[in-house]
């Protein structure tokens, strides 16, 4: 992997980062009340139950894992 | 395959048994409870098949066929102590059923050996304690996981802090994984007469990991996670029958180094868009010391047709760069010390893309008091290498 590939690959998350910096300055505080939208189920931030046997197969089929709530180890159900 | 369905009718009248006792009297001193309670509990059953031309068995030429049906059972309860702090205990078993044209070639001279279908079986127990008042969780779980060529048991302990306004919360969790594959080599590359009851030899595979996130509320409809791990293993990290042909058409087992550390860091956004819609956005960069670098990004729209309906189209791209150690068939030479031929560790582009549906009306589904909801998804699975998958996935939510 030569610095050049390295750096082309690593630029769309230095950018996210500077983005989601931007957005954590504008946070406002939100009450317990406030939040019937941030509560819908399907706004969960956490792994969606329907997922997980799809995360195993990503996990299986490709190099990389781990960072979406899915296998990163134990098992290995590759063929 | 009988005994798997009776495992899955097990589960379903497990549930229902657990439902004829009802629920709890509240508690007429005015503190939560301090007897078990059922939360909720999962069913997620779905069929995965996929087809493609690089087997890594038959070193990246042949068949890729595979078909999986999974079924993965959970249940949540709890409880509150003395302190009022509330303890979850969640107990999951999940069963695997696969076929395999390629494990059918690690002996070729067999027709539909044992080794073209296996079961896998992967239970699993967690327990989390949360302090409401000072909005701490801490928690600590056990996993294992068998299947005729594979053994794991796995620990791991987390801990969470919410922030004084609850509106960010900063998690940790350390897992460890300590595996035993089976040796199990191609045929022709045994030493000695092995026949299908043989004792094979096994070696170890560990695996550490250690997870930081951070989730924030950003407003009333906004909210980010970030997530980073780093995890390092360590022991036999290929396969004993992923067959590697070299230039002079001599036939090697895998050969890969004995460590590895992936990093990855991932982000979600969630986004309430009006009164109907919600934006599920996520995107993770990856890098490996085996030469990996990848990106994911993942878009999934919400319509709410109405409070208790919902579909979800949804789009996922992935890419990444060959392993330093992949080669494909008769490329590799007796000059390298470390070869491989799967092409799962090749470079390569995938799309993956579907919709899901979902219904959790308040009377039940079908009228089915405690059947919370229920979740259908489909998904295609397509790889610039020639691979191709099909998933569909059924999640029975109880409550």
């Amino acid at each position: 992997m030569t610095t050049r590939k390295r750096q082309k690959l690593t630029t769309p998350f230095l950018l996210l980062i500077v983005m989601s910096g931007l957005l954590l300055a504008s946070c406002k505080s939100v009450k317990e009340y406030q939040k019937n939208k941030l509560n819908d189920s399907e706004m969960s931030l956490s792994g969606r139950k329907v997922e997980k046997t799809e995360l195993n197969f990503q996990s299986y089929r490709e190099g990389a894992s781990g960072a979406n709530g899915g296998k990163i180890g134990g098992g290995c159900g590759c063929n | 395959m009988k005994k798997l369905f009776l495992s899955v009718i097990g589960m379903y009248i497990g549930i229902l048994a657990s439902f004829s006792q009802g629920k709890q009297p509240p508690d007429s001193s005015g503190y939560p409870s301090r007897k078990l309670s059922f939360e909720e509990a999962n069913i997620v059953s779905s069929y995965y098949s996929q087809d493609g031309n690089n087997s890594a068995v038959t070193g990246g030429i042949g068949s890729e066929k595979l078909t999986d049906i999974a079924n993965v059972f959970d249940l949540k309860v709890s409880m509150y102590d003395r302190r009022h702090r509330k303890h979850s205990f969640t107990g999951e078993i999940g069963i695997d059923h696969y076929t395999s044209a390629s494990s059918d070639k690690i002996d070729p001279k067999t027709i539909s050996s044992a080794s073209h279908a296996d079961t896998r079986f992967y239970p699993s127990f967690g327990w989390t304690m949360e302090n409401e008042k000072r909005g701490t969780t801490v928690g600590a779980g056990v996993s294992y996981s068998s299947e005729f060529d594979y053994q794991s048991l796995g620990v791991n302990v987390n801990f969470a802090q919410k922030t004084r306004n609850k509106n960010g919360e900063f998690s940790a969790k350390l897992q460890a994984f300590v595996d035993q594959v089976t040796l199990i080599y191609p045929v022709e590359l045994r030493s000695g007469s092995f026949g299908e009851d043989d004792d094979y030899a096994t070696t170890g595979r560990n695996t550490f990991a250690g997870g930081l996130s951070w989730s924030q509320i950003i407003n009333k409809n906004f909210q980010l996670l970030f997530d980073g791990e780093v995890i390092y293993q360590q022991g036999y990290l290929g396969l004993p029958f992923h067959r590697v042909y070299f230039d002079d058409n001599s036939v090697h087992v895998e050969n890969l180094p004995s460590t590895r550390l992936k990093i990855p860091l991932g982000i979600r956004a969630n986004y309430f868009i009006g009164d109907k819609f919600i934006l599920r956005t996520w995107y993770r960069n990856y890098h490996d010391d085996w030469g990996i670098n990848s990106n994911a990004v993942q878009v999934e729209t919400v319509f709410k047709l109405n409070p208790f309906l919902s579909v979800t189209p949804f789009y996922r791209f992935y890419q990444q760069s060959a392993a330093d150690y992949f080669a494909p068939y008769q490329e590799h030479t007796g000059a390298d010390q470390f070869y491989t031929s799967n092409y799962d560790l090749s470079k390569f582009n995938s799309n993956f893309f579907g919709a899901g549906f979902r219904i959790a009306p308040p009377q039940g589904v079908f009228n089915i008091k405690h059947l919370n909801a229920l979740e259908l998804r489909y998904g295609h699975y397509l790889k610039t290498t020639g691979m191709n998958a099909n998933i569909i996935t059924m999640n029975l939510k109880f409550k």
